[in-house]
């Protein structure tokens, strides 16, 4: 008999929240970009330029807290015996979903946890992107009320489930092997920036040991920014939705106490004034997300507990970045980039597509 | 009369959905419903209560669980 988990209780998915909001503004304060303490979708696209999977000079950095995500739901779910190798859920969806997931974040400049904590650091964008990410989870919850399905996913091998993981120790590895030297872009396969977001980080130790608590403690609690919102526009459930709004809460009082606090839509730290394309971006992101069910962060956490769909999402995302830097569809502070627009358009066509043709009740 | 609901390999929100369908359609008095994760077995557990449903039994089954959900 398992003991009951407490995490999963209201005081626990309100007290996880609370925590992420103190430690992202902290991480921070301690190096990491403005308002982007922590920024799944960013910190992956930072992980892609330092495997050089673009070149885009100012956001290469494998950043520890992505790995401490997975390894620390993993140990989670070892030690709650919640590990559960499975995958099998049209995979290849989720790697598309994933891609372009990344790319209307991209054009955000954010993942929904990034947007909760510009919205807590002053950001006025933020509140377009918070609304398109709404407006996407709504039109995901249409599908989802029509029906919507990606199939059923198959018990599988445990070394299966320790894909992700794994890749994750290999990341780490490459970042113990070639650490950061000063002032050089490069130590042996991995590229480092010299300035722009990717030269801010935290210490490596505690961007990994937050890391580490907080794929812990979200995999217990299940947190979730995505099914935040989904839950409650689908079943007007506000459990997920309260951890969030404490994430927010938290981080607003942490940044007003360490001096983050800058209200504003101008000069913005890594945020651009396009309020459409804030909006479109995050809505399309918003869209891919509710029809993989989970936000970037519970992908990862899903992939730490051995799910090899939510890995697939992940790897689609990395990819994404790729595209978004290499064919200029990633926004700077300067605005959207060049083909930004038409990646949100075409990615936005892509998810409906999903959204109409992939339906089978219960099934499948 | 029982319900059966086999929810295995679905991830959220499909179990929930599946459940808070059958017990919409007004139907049944009480519903088996199969998942195999613990965040599953929450979701639906949860979803119940807001209906005015009472959890009867939580089995394990297989690789998962059998929950028993009753109309309170």
């Amino acid at each position: 008999m398992k003991l009951k988990n407490i995490f999963a209780s209201l005081g626990g998915i309100i007290g996880v929240g609370l925590l992420i909001g103190i430690l992202a503004p902290l991480l921070q304060k301690l190096g990491n970009p403005g308002n982007m303490g922590i920024c799944v979708a960013c910190f992956e696209r930072d992980i892609a330029g330092a495997l050089g999977l673009h070149r885009a000079g100012v956001v290469q950095y494998i950043r520890p807290e992505i790995i401490g995500f997975v390894l620390g739901s993993l140990i989670a779910a070892y030690l709650f015996k919640e590990f559960r190798p499975r995958l099998g859920s049209a995979p290849i969806v989720r790697f598309v979903l994933g891609a372009f997931a990344m790319i209307g974040a991209l054009v955000f400049l954010g993942c929904p946890w990034r947007a909760a904590l510009r919205l807590a650091g002053g950001d006025g964008n933020a509140i377009l992107g918070i609304l398109g990410l709404i407006f996407g989870i709504w039109i995901g919850t249409l599908f989802l009320k029509n029906g919507y399905n990606l199939g059923r996913a198959q018990t599988t091998h445990t070394a299966a489930g320790w894909m992700m993981p794994l890749m994750m120790l290999g990341l780490l590895a490459l970042l113990i092997i070639f650490p950061q030297i000063e002032g050089q872009g490069k130590n042996g396969v991995l590229f480092y920036s010299l300035k722009g977001p990717g030269a801010m980080h935290a210490p490596l130790l505690i961007s990994l040991g937050v890391g580490l608590a907080v794929g812990f403690l979200a995999q217990r609690s299940r947190f979730c920014t995505m099914g935040a919102i989904r839950d409650f526009v689908l079943f007007r459930q506000t459990h997920l939705l309260l951890g969030l709004i404490a994430l927010i809460a938290a981080a607003f009082v942490t940044n007003l106490i360490l001096g983050q606090f800058h209200p504003g839509f101008e000069g913005q730290p890594v945020a651009h004034t396009m309020h459409i394309w804030n909006f479109a971006g995050m809505g399309l992101a918003g869209l891919a997300f509710a029809l993989a069910g989970g936000c970037p962060g519970r992908q990862l956490f899903l992939s730490g507990e051995g799910d090899g769909d939510a890995a697939v999402f992940v790897l689609g995302m990395i990819v994404g970045a790729g595209f978004a830097h290499n064919f200029g569809l990633a926004s700077s502070p300067k605005g959207v980039g060049p083909y930004g627009i038409e990646a949100v358009i075409i990615g936005i066509i892509v998810c409906l597509l999903i959204g109409f043709t992939m339906r089978k009740r219960g099934t499948a | 009369m029982t319900t059966k609901i086999d929810a295995r390999g679905l991830s959220c929100p499909q179990p929930v959905l599946m459940t808070l369908d059958e017990i919409k359609a007004g139907k049944a008095i009480e519903i088996e419903v199969l998942v195999d994760t613990e965040t599953a077995k929450e979701n639906v557990s949860r979803a119940a209560a807001s209906q005015g449903w009472e959890v009867t039994n939580v089995a394990e089954e297989g690789d998962g669980y059998k929950i028993t959900i009753r109309k309170g």
